[in-house]
């Protein structure tokens, strides 16, 4: 049964860094930027729940409402006003800004909320459901499938809408989508602005299962970096394959040597997959 | 030997003689700016001359720091364990080089950074060794006061940077440097010239590694407590980057005063905004790479005055 339990917690746990994932997973393959604020956004999406239900009790579920379209400004606006002005430069040079902007916001943080760990709980609780002798968490299975949904809305933006193909276009070939009379600019403020509400929605969900401080922000990182890496760049089918990846991993080394080990063998598998396949398990070769 | 480096080592030896004006504090400070200036030159070989956006300066501190601290405490000598960590951390750097160069641009910028991840969780785990979690004292050097110790640890430190300074001088006057470039400008047509970019870029690595490893121990002799939150930061890794950004990218001299100006703006802020200096750190990042992309090496007296001409 301890089988059982590790792989449905995996699967969870999957979907979640799925969930982290797909956003930085989509500035990565349109912009070429790896943006380093995105752990230090899920910690803001997180305290924006927390707040919320503390002083008007507003129930999480609804806040993703709220946060979707205010992380979707924010991301619009940094991408626009300074971000856009560098993103021809070498790598290091966005990568540097990007990480510049991770030390502000989180510094801010900080500041404002404290670097105490914070915990928002639902009252009443919403118990556990067991079936046989596997138990998960009802809030917490909510919150998977909240964020396989977000995952699917995704999905439905970039295939189905006008500016979703404009993305993709831009993400396959930027000097073609130019010709085609794609504003890149505008798509990749879009992007970006996509980006980070994926980040700030993935914040809601996550507040409901662990807990909150401006110090976790890179540990959200490091899980979307590898995810990212595992999966394959810029597809949502990628990260949610490389999520599961991770969790299964994280969740067999931890049941077998121990916790401690758990992000030494996640980042060794990064450098593994890094070396014998940088385009991940379901990217396409010859994509930089 | 050009100018310019001409100017570095001047700049190194006005630096020597410190003891004679300062303090402790000026002291510590002075050891400080040394440390830094290894950091960013090191970086400089791998980062400015090869073009790799490396993360691994931190690894490579750590791993200096915790060789060193684990000699001492096992009864090696000062004098002999900075070597062992020094040779050790360049046969590390070359054959971790050989497989993590291979990939280029952000690939290699994480891998590098996961780096810095995996030494740090290995450290923190491996707890009979290292003491884990709870950090590693280290002895301290027995019957000196306080002020030879200070004087002590700022020549060491001194004496290193002077090798750098050497060493990178003689990496950019040499073939290796000639190659370097080749390899920042266009990797697929130096390999195609026949240069042998894999052995090139693995011993740039090697060299960017084991004057930082060096740099680590003497900070680890010098502060007798280390911890692998504390040597193995991420921040050591990306300060470097920002004193090379700052000063100019590619520039021993350029580097070397970023470095100094990066020191000297963080002990302000620290010392007045403690509470934001992280915040005001990455203000300082955000404007310097909008602004002033290429270094106050860039600056030109003309840029100031110099009226726009009529067309």
């Amino acid at each position: 049964m301890l089988v059982a339990q590790v792989l449905i917690n995996a699967l969870v746990l999957g979907c979640l860094y799925a969930c982290i994932a797909i956003g930085f997973s989509l500035v990565w393959g349109v912009l070429n930027v790896i943006n380093l604020i995105h752990g230090s956004f899920i910690v803001l999406g997180s305290y924006l729940a927390w707040g919320l239900y503390q002083a008007p009790g507003i129930s999480p579920w609804y806040v993703l409402l709220v946060a979707a379209p205010l992380f979707f400004v924010l991301g619009y606006l940094l991408q626009r006003l300074l971000l856009n002005r560098v993103i021809d430069a070498p790598v290091l040079v966005t990568l540097t800004l990007t990480f510049g902007l991770d030390l502000i916001l989180n510094n801010a943080m900080i500041y404002f909320f404290k670097a105490d760990y914070r915990k928002l709980t639902l009252s009443p609780p919403m118990g556990s459901v067991s079936l046989f002798d596997v138990v998960v968490p009802v809030d917490r299975l909510l919150a998977t499938a909240f964020a396989l949904a977000l995952t699917g809305v995704l999905y439905l933006v970039l295939r189905r809408l006008r500016v979703g193909r404009a993305i993709v276009a831009v993400r396959l070939d930027r000097d073609a989508a130019v010709l085609m009379g794609v504003d890149v600019k505008s798509i990749y403020a879009i992007a970006f602005g996509l980006g980070a509400a994926l980040a700030g929605c993935a914040g809601v969900l996550m507040a409901l299962i662990f807990p909150i401080s401006p110090l976790t922000s890179s540990t959200f990182l490091g899980k979307a970096f590898v995810v990212c890496v595992l999966g394959g760049l810029g597809s949502v089918s990628g990260a949610l394959a490389g999520g599961l990846l991770l969790a299964l991993v994280e969740g067999i080394g931890s049941a077998s040597i121990g916790p401690s080990h758990a992000t030494t063998l996640s980042f060794a598998l990064l450098i593994l997959f890094l070396i014998v396949r940088p385009q991940g398990l379901l990217g396409r070769k010859g994509f930089e | 030997m050009s100018r310019l480096n001409l100017a570095l080592l001047l700049l190194i030896g006005c630096l020597a003689a410190l003891p004679l004006f300062g303090g402790a504090y000026a002291l510590r400070l002075g050891t400080v700016a040394c440390m830094y200036a290894i950091l960013a030159l090191s970086w400089n070989v791998v980062g400015g001359f090869a073009g790799y956006p490396s993360f691994a300066t931190a690894a490579f501190f750590g791993f200096g720091a915790y060789t060193v601290g684990v000699l001492l405490n096992d009864g090696v000598s000062l004098a002999l364990s900075i070597p062992i960590a020094f040779v050790a951390s360049f046969v590390l750097a070359t054959l971790l080089g050989a497989v993590l160069l291979r990939l280029r641009g952000h690939y290699f910028a994480i891998a590098s950074l996961s780096l810095v991840e995996v030494l740090r969780e290995l450290t923190n785990n491996a707890t009979d060794l290292t003491g884990g979690g709870m950090g590693l004292n280290i002895p301290l050097a027995a019957g000196s006061g306080i002020m030879a110790d200070a004087t002590f640890f700022f020549f060491a430190m001194w004496g290193l940077l002077l090798a750098t300074a050497l060493m990178v001088i003689a990496v950019s006057a040499s073939k290796l440097g000639f190659g370097l470039n080749c390899i920042r400008q266009n990797e697929t047509a130096a390999n195609m010239v026949g240069l042998n970019a894999t052995l090139y870029k693995s011993i740039a690595f090697g060299l960017s590694a084991c004057f930082v490893a060096a740099a680590g121990g003497i900070y680890a002799a010098w502060v007798h407590y280390i911890d692998p939150s504390d040597v193995f930061d991420v921040l050591y890794s990306v300060k470097p980057i920002v004193m090379a950004l700052m000063g100019g990218l590619g520039s021993p001299l350029g580097v070397v005063s970023g470095a100094f100006i990066y020191l000297g703006l963080e002990e302000v802020v620290w010392r007045n905004y403690i509470q934001i200096h992280s915040g005001v750190l990455g203000v300082l990042i955000v404007m310097l790479l909008l602004f002033l992309p290429h270094g106050v090496i860039s600056l030109r007296p003309g840029m100031f005055w110099r009226k726009a001409k009529h067309v």
